[in-house]
């Protein structure tokens, strides 16, 4: 048996999407930009697939830019900004618990000379308006906020962050990553957002292609210069397969949303519920509530994450770990850190994400991996049992 | 990312455990970097007649630590003194840049077991 539950990582091509695309990777090669027949037959489908996906997320179709995919995006909203804010806006906020197309990008302008804070989260990963509102500066260039955590998946209040935002100075741009909660949970388009990110393959779409939400009056300017496509501000050959992909994918998934959550909500919490029962000495990271539909996340004491993650493999249980092995650095992941998990606790982390396609069969197959690979590490750990500097201590510790 | 090699000491790590009366112990790393490291031995004439391992950490800090005990068996004291954490890499067929601090736990932690047998021994 083999159980795929890493679809925060990306997920497989829905059938629509891949129909939507075939005709625009054989038959249909023109070039959007080109006048004759083929090629404009080519413009009507991105067209078309701009005005559907645009439908799907509450904008206008002229709000919506096609972009390579939610890093670009992520990219061009916060550079874009900077720009934008000239020399009399100067300051980059961001949350604690971003991604690292933000993180990094944020970080690449801190260096260029931009200040830089971070608006913190409590313990379930939430960003509190207040929080936000204390790192506000009057030369905020841009804000930008996860819509849902990749890690964990706490959903935050994007709406009441934004609104915090404009009443402080309305000229603030914000900026959310909405990768993980496009598709899947509706996004708080509310006027006080100015740009929001989305990646087709976290919903059934392609991978290489994304979306960037521009509020329409916003002047951002353009991160890729050339032949002037997407009216001037993401130059670049038009993907035309990719937008109908993407669109394709948008409109199923939101034409199913509420069915869809309810299934993948459903099947994450019979893995929590079976997970908590079956091992001891384990956790679950994140908001309980205030959840993506398929995210369930978890440490365990005196377990790697990363042996973790190879040991379900073997098993046919394919998930994901942020431990310090998932890196390059010997840190674990900012985000459990940013949630107050000790080093030596959050090293034991595990995400298993499911979706509508997973079934009832599987989580018990998946409960019973992870029992079993959760008892082999232990069992390799000098960790497990040991009285002294023990990890099992901190983490009883951290949840007293 | 990592060799067949690698995965087939992680899947089939040999020598895991603590060894009945051990007279050398080696602990290395922190858990808050992630690995730890801990071999126990049974040296008799210089000799180290058992070895085990016991590893909280990653894939490759399993596998260093697997193949680690696999080289030093029934060597001499010396011999296994002059284990290098390079000679632990190729014998794996390779780690991913990011994980060679991984083969230097595990020459740390068997030189570590035989300091600890030579503050025992007496004279």
């Amino acid at each position: 048996m083999f159980v795929y539950c890493d679809n925060a990582a990306t997920t497989p091509l829905c059938k629509q999407a891949l129909e939507a695309m075939m005709p625009w990777l054989e038959t249909g090669y023109g070039n959007a930009s080109s006048i004759y027949k083929l090629a404009r037959e080519a413009k009507r489908a991105l067209e078309d697939a701009r005005r559907t996906a645009a439908d799907c997320l509450g904008v206008a179709a002229e709000e919506l830019y096609f972009t390579s995919g939610g890093t670009e995006s992520d990219n061009w909203a916060l550079k874009g900004a900077c720009e934008l804010g000239g020399d009399a806006r100067r300051h980059i906020v961001i949350s604690a618990v971003e991604h690292h197309a933000v993180v990094n990008t944020a970080e690449y302008l801190q260096k260029k000379g931009y200040s830089l804070s971070e608006a913190p989260v409590n313990a379930s990963g939430t960003v509190k308006p207040d929080a936000l509102r204390s790192v506000l500066r009057p030369g905020t260039a841009i804000v930008s906020v996860i819509s849902a955590n990749n890690e964990i998946g706490t959903v935050q209040p994007i709406a009441e962050l934004a609104r915090t935002v404009k009443e402080f100075d309305k000229e603030i741009l914000f900026h959310t990553d909405a990768v993980q909660a496009a598709g899947h949970i509706p996004l708080d388009v509310t006027p006080d957002v100015d740009m929001f990110s989305l990646s087709a393959h976290k919903f059934g779409g392609p991978k290489g292609f994304g979306a960037l939400y521009i509020k329409s009056g916003v002047k951002l300017p353009p991160l890729l210069h050339g032949g002037g496509h997407e009216r001037g501000r993401r130059s670049s050959t038009e993907n035309v397969a990719g937008a109908a992909g993407l669109a394709a994918a948008l409109e199923y998934m939101t034409g199913n949303r509420e069915a869809f959550a309810e299934k993948a909500a459903a099947l994450r919490d019979k893995l929590i519920g079976g997970i908590l029962a079956a091992v001891p000495y384990c956790r679950v990271t994140g908001h309980r509530e205030r959840r993506l539909p398929g995210t369930a996340s978890f440490i365990f004491a005196a377990v790697e994450g990363e042996s973790l993650v190879l040991q379900l493999d073997t098993m046919g249980v394919a998930g994901s770990s942020g431990s310090a092995c998932a890196s390059a650095s010997l840190d674990p992941s900012h985000v459990l850190l940013a949630i107050g998990l000790p080093h030596e606790v959050a090293h034991g982390s595990l995400r298993l994400t499911v979706s509508h396609a997973n079934t009832d069969k599987e989580m018990d197959h998946v409960i019973q991996s992870v029992k079993t690979a959760v008892e082999r590490c232990r069992s390799m750990s000098p960790l497990w049992n040991a009285a002294e500097s023990c990890p099992v201590e901190g983490f009883l510790r951290f949840y007293e | 990312m990592y060799s067949e090699r690698v995965m087939d000491h992680f899947n089939n790590p040999r020598n895991m455990g603590e060894v009945e009366n051990y007279n050398a112990k080696g602990t290395v790393g922190n858990a808050k970097c992630g690995d730890i490291m801990q071999i126990t031995m049974k040296i008799e004439d210089e000799t180290i007649q058992d070895v085990k391992f016991k590893t909280f950490g990653c894939g490759a800090a399993v596998a260093t630590s697997s193949i680690a005990t696999e080289m030093v068996m029934g060597k001499p004291v010396e011999e296994a003194l002059r284990l290098t954490n390079s000679a632990v890499v190729e014998a794996l067929e390779g780690l991913p840049p990011v994980k060679i601090h991984c083969s230097v736990l595990a020459e740390e932690a068997i030189k570590a077991a035989i300091e600890d047998y030579r503050s025992r021994a007496p004279g």
